[in-house]
Formats: structure tokens, C-alpha cells, sequence
């Protein structure tokens, strides 16, 4: 599953709505409690548990993008 | 084999021994999986492998120092990658290093928060995480009598301890919505080596400040751990249980 599907899935806006550009509170959305689901749902799919840094740094979809390959994930 | 806690997850943080021993094997008898914290690795495979074959229960050794955040997030990372799950949360790691307030030195005090407090936030968190995930859970802190009260000679211990207090309150109120059960208990005078580390008149001055007139046994905790961690405490969260026997400091 691509990962702007997967961030459409976890903050429940359309697909086309997900660029790179998308960042954290930058849409209602995203707010912080969406965001501790979108990082939960991105865990359970790559299989993989983030540290609180990558959390609190993942801003963007650009920047989840660079944590997840950070974190050995294969995009 | 059923029980209280059969399909349960559970993280017991310090159980080579003493309280955190006690609560190991309560859980295991009641059917959780468990996996079981210690800084000595061959003690705490000892102890998983002896509490496997005593109770037939999964039970795994996680050797890490609770007090070093990377150790953490490695420990849970492997938890996650081996299990997915996690239901309960028991951060019962700590030391006890008495001094007057004169004596006390800086790293005394980093040892101690680092290992009494921190890790309770460390574990904690990512805790919170999976147990959010599958819908609900249980975190239990240990607290002391000494963390309420306070005592004199015990000024950092009883800092690191009331700061333990004060997260679990905190953590009750923002997970209770996760249905996510927060607690802590608060042991008096329990017959562990730690009690047994004081001078002997200490000991029985100790004793004799009990209004039951005995020491506790860390079995006696344990029954309430497992109080918090089955679903007998369903609508309790936020809660500190004294286990004490009535002790006057």
C-alpha cells in the first residue's frame, strides 16, 4: 500500500488531498490526537515501532516519508 | 488452563526478585504471558525459564536498564516486533539509596529519578502506544509509603517515589479516554532485601510502626497488582492502594 494511502486511511481525507506537502495541524485532520493514530497505523503496517523523537518530528508527509526509510522501510 | 489474566500481555519491570518476583509468578498463575525485566541477563532467563515450568505460561527474559531511555525503546521494539501487544504494564524497577541531606550527592540523586521515576514515564509511554492500539490496557506504578509521607534519611528516595505518584495520577486522567487504567501501589514495609539492607534496630523500629505488628510479604502486593491488572478493577483508575498493614511513619 502506497504511503499517501495509508495517511488517508489514519486522518480519513481523500487520497489526492495527501502530497508532500501535507504537514501536521496543517489540516483540522491532522491534529494531535490523529497524529498518535497515523503513527500507529504506520507502525502496524511497516512493522516497525517508531521512537518518540520520529514521532514528535514527523511534521510532513515529506519528513514521514525520511523517518520511515530511516527506520529501514523500504518505500 | 484459565484464569484471571489468561490471553493477557504482560511487562513486569525489576522481576528477578523481591516484589516484582512475587507479581511474575501471581500473574503466571493466573495465565499471562509474560515478559520479564531485569538488569542480569542469566538471572532473569533463570527466571523466565523457572516461571515457564512451573506455570506452563510464555514467559520471556527482557534484560535492559529501565533507567537508559535507548535501552527502552530497544526492549519495546523487540516486544513489538515479537508480539504486537502489550495489556499490561507493571513499572515496579527501583533502588533505594538512603543519605541525610547533607550526604547526598548529585549522581545519588540522577541514579535514583533516573531508575525510580523516568523509567516509569520511559516504559509508560511506549506502553501507552500499544495498549491504545488494541483498545484498553493496565499501568501499574510502584509507589511507597515513603513517596505519601516521606521520611527522614529519605529525602531522594521519597522525591523519586511521590513523583511517581504524581504520573500516575496525570497518565489516569489523559488515557483513561484509550481506556487505558492507570494506578500505583504504595508497599509499606515489605520482607525483601531491600527491607532487609536497613541495621537491625531500624528493622524492628520498623516493625514495630506497623499497626498489624508484622511485615508485609511481597506476596501480599502482588494479590493487589492482580487486582489492577484483571478486569476485577475495571472502573478504577488514577488510584494509589496503600499495601502497608497499617504502618505509621
Amino acid at each position: 500500500m502506497q504511503l499517501e494511502q495509508l495517511f488517508s486511511d489514519a486522518l480519513g481525507i481523500p487520497v489526492e488531498q495527501v502530497s508532500d506537502v501535507l504537514s501536521y495541524q496543517g489540516i483540522p485532520q491532522w491534529d494531535s490526537v490523529a497524529h498518535m493514530g497515523l503513527i500507529a497505523h504506520l507502525e502496524d503496517h511497516y512493522g516497525i515501532l517508531l521512537d518518540t523523537d520520529d514521532i514528535i518530528d514527523m511534521s510532513s508527509v515529506a519528513k514521514a516519508r525520511e523517518i520511515l526509510k530511516k527506520n529501514g522501510v523500504e518505500l | 488452563m484459565s484464569g484471571l489474566l489468561q490471553g493477557k500481555k504482560v511487562l513486569i519491570t525489576g522481576a528477578s526478585r523481591g516484589i516484582g518476583l512475587a507479581i511474575a509468578r501471581q500473574f503466571a498463575a493466573q495465565g499471562a504471558a509474560l515478559w520479564l525485566n531485569g538488569r542480569d541477563d542469566i538471572e532473569i532467563a533463570r527466571v523466565a525459564e523457572a516461571m515457564h515450568a512451573d506455570f506452563g505460561v510464555s514467559c520471556l527474559p527482557l534484560c535492559f536498564d529501565v533507567a537508559e531511555p535507548k535501552a527502552v525503546k530497544q526492549a519495546f521494539q523487540r516486544l513489538f516486533t515479537e508480539t504486537r501487544q502489550l495489556d499490561v504494564l507493571v513499572n515496579n524497577a527501583g533502588i533505594l539509596d538512603d543519605a541525610l541531606i547533607g550526604m547526598v550527592q548529585q549522581q545519588q540523586i540522577e541514579r535514583t529519578f533516573s531508575t525510580n521515576s523516568y523509567s516509569t514515564l520511559y516504559c509508560s509511554q511506549y506502553a501507552a502506544r500499544l495498549m491504545q492500539r488494541a483498545g484498553g490496557g493496565s499501568v501499574i506504578n510502584m509507589t511507597s509509603i515513603i513517596g505519601r509521607v516521606g521520611n527522614s534519611g529519605q529525602a531522594v528516595y521519597a522525591g523519586s517515589k511521590a513523583a511517581v505518584i504524581g504520573i500516575t495520577q496525570s497518565l489516569a486522567k489523559e488515557l483513561a479516554a484509550s481506556q487505558i487504567r492507570v494506578n500505583a501501589i504504595a508497599p509499606g514495609f515489605i520482607d525483601t532485601d531491600m527491607a532487609h539492607s536497613i541495621p537491625e534496630e531500624k528493622f524492628a523500629e520498623r516493625v514495630a510502626s506497623i499497626a498489624m505488628g508484622r511485615i508485609g510479604t511481597p506476596d501480599e502486593v502482588a494479590k493487589v497488582a492482580l487486582f489492577l491488572a484483571s478486569d476485577l478493577s475495571s472502573y478504577v483508575t488514577g488510584q494509589v492502594i496503600g499495601v502497608d498493614g497499617g504502618m505509621v511513619i
